[in-house]
């Protein structure tokens, strides 16, 4: 039952990289609301 | 305002002229190509029949890696002299420079191949054992593939950054069924092993839609620069 | 709207745990494979996913070539990267399928030969889109979309004639499939499109955040830090804590 090792890898393989895009997506979110903020503070 | 093909065969003609009298680029071209049939000999050591089943790919990925050199100078010259804007602001159709472009790198890499295909025959010790006129029409499709859409991808990598390393990653991927198309087609002919029309007749109809569709909108990325 | 987005995401992760456990203890074992083949319920769906997401970049290219529109632009951004994403795992979850049921992690075969041509022309266009520095970067890149779109029926056609020359075995079988397979299939696929519809709609609000930005960026810059002393002309430097990153 050696294959079914092979499942778990795809099933993983798959949450991971949609994982790791959510990361970067996270990322970026909270970067850009930080330079928001900060342009902001400057106009005001 | 000059008619299209008077502005297609004076840009065609100064290119030739410049070319012929510096050499640089078939000078580089021909260099490289020699020194990847050079490296390919060293990574592969075939006898006869192999030969014929991975020259073609040998062949092509030489010429394509060739005609990349080429395909990146090709809007040099316009860009240091400001030609591009001249052709925004003009009337005049920007699909005769883009014509003028294509037929002179499609010439260049002609005549690379003309003097680097005996080069193979020597290196691999080639025959071909199906009919070795069907190399011209391939040869002949296959260039004119890499080429015209080899153009239009320098045109759009102008305004990159790495514009030279842009251009093949626009390329190769575009012209997968063109290349597999020609590797298969030299395959079958060298090894008389089966037709090569389909193939053939692939490479015309790649031909045919991505002139069509570079003619259409080398316009639109001309006036996007 | 933005009530709709924290729903929608609960709703779709139930989905997506209903479907997983539907994909392992409900849907039969298959007589060849095994429960291996099992990987074929995120397989598939991905692989439909992301075609429908590059179909969608296509459309949202023509209509901004055609009619200019920002957000038709930013529809094919957000197209273009979720679908590389849903197709990055069609590539891993095939050769992971392949190998324990036919031997081989790869095969050049028609269906896997096609998506990774498909990866290698978008993954292109999102490096013309991060490498080009011009404005009318949006139009280039359509343009590219309308070329990998003609390239895709010239790359299935001469794959599937070079098969028929030299035949190699199928990555995901061919023939019919059993209604109770079909029934786990269509559940994970409805799953994954929901998935992948939250995704696209965060990366277009991401977007748009950044545009926001970038254009308040580029506000700053012309007309200088408001609070310059008199000295400094007013065209100056841009503000140090708002530079480019």
């Amino acid at each position: 039952m050696n294959s079914i090792k092979f499942l778990y890898a795809a099933y993983i393989a798959t949450w991971l990289i949609h994982a790791l895009y959510l990361g970067t997506m996270v990322r970026r979110y909270s970067r850009l609301r930080k330079l928001r903020k900060n342009l902001d503070i400057d106009r005001k | 305002m000059p008619a299209p093909t008077g502005i297609t065969r004076a840009t065609l003609f100064k290119d030739l002229r410049l070319e012929w009298r510096s050499k640089d680029a078939i000078n580089s071209m021909l260099f490289f190509s020699l020194l990847v049939v050079v490296i390919f000999s060293f990574s592969f050591d075939p006898n006869a029949e192999e030969s014929r089943q991975i020259a073609g790919g040998l062949i092509w990925v030489a010429f394509l890696f060739a005609a990349v050199v080429a395909l990146n100078q090709t809007w040099a010259r316009e860009l240091r002299n400001q030609v591009l804007d001249a052709y925004r602001v003009s009337p005049a159709p920007a699909n005769a420079l883009f014509t003028a472009k294509v037929l002179g790198n499609f010439f260049l890499v002609s005549l690379l191949e003309a003097l680097m295909a005996p080069l193979f025959m020597i290196f691999y010790n080639l025959r071909a054992l199906g009919p070795a006129w069907q190399l011209i029409p391939v040869a002949l499709l296959g260039t004119w593939a890499l080429v015209v859409n080899g153009t239009f991808f320098a045109a759009m990598s102008l305004r990159t950054r790495s514009r030279e390393i842009m251009l093949p990653l626009l390329l190769f991927p575009i012209s997968i069924p063109a290349v597999q198309s020609m590797v298969e087609a030299t395959r079958i002919i060298l090894s008389g092993d089966g037709a090569a029309r389909f193939w053939i007749v692939l490479l015309l109809t790649y031909d045919v839609v991505f002139t069509t569709a570079c003619l259409a909108l080398f316009e639109t990325v001309l006036q996007a620069e | 709207m933005k009530r709709v987005f924290p729903i929608l995401a609960v709703l779709t992760g139930l989905l997506l745990a209903y479907a997983f456990y539907e994909a392992i203890w409900v849907a039969p074992m298959e007589r060849t494979m095994g429960d291996v083949q099992r990987i074929f319920y995120y397989h598939v769906p991905s692989a439909w996913t992301a075609f429908l997401l590059f179909f969608v970049n296509l459309v949202a290219s023509v209509i901004y070539l055609i009619r200019k529109n920002a957000k038709a632009d930013a529809v094919a951004v957000v197209s273009a990267e979720v679908g590389v994403v849903f197709c990055t795992v069609v590539l891993v979850t095939g050769p992971i399928w392949a190998r324990p049921v036919w031997g081989i992690w790869w095969t050049w075969d028609l269906r896997l030969t096609t998506t990774l041509v498909l990866w290698l022309i978008y993954v292109s266009y999102l490096m013309l889109r991060r490498f080009s520095d011009s404005s009318q970067t949006p139009k280039l890149a359509a343009v590219l979309a309308i070329f990998g779109a003609l390239d895709v029926p010239l790359v299935y056609f001469s794959i599937w004639f070079f098969r028929t020359q030299h035949p190699q075995p199928v990555i995901g079988g061919g023939g019919s499939i059993d209604p109770r397979m079909l029934h786990v299939l269509l559940i994970n696929w409805l799953a994954f499109s929901c998935f992948a519809f939250l995704l696209s709609w965060a990366r277009y609000r991401l977007e748009w955040l950044q545009r926001e930005v970038e254009e308040a960026q580029a506000l700053e810059s012309l007309l200088g830090d408001g609070l310059a002393a008199p000295t400094r002309a007013p065209l100056d430097k841009t503000s140090s804590r708002t530079g480019p990153q």
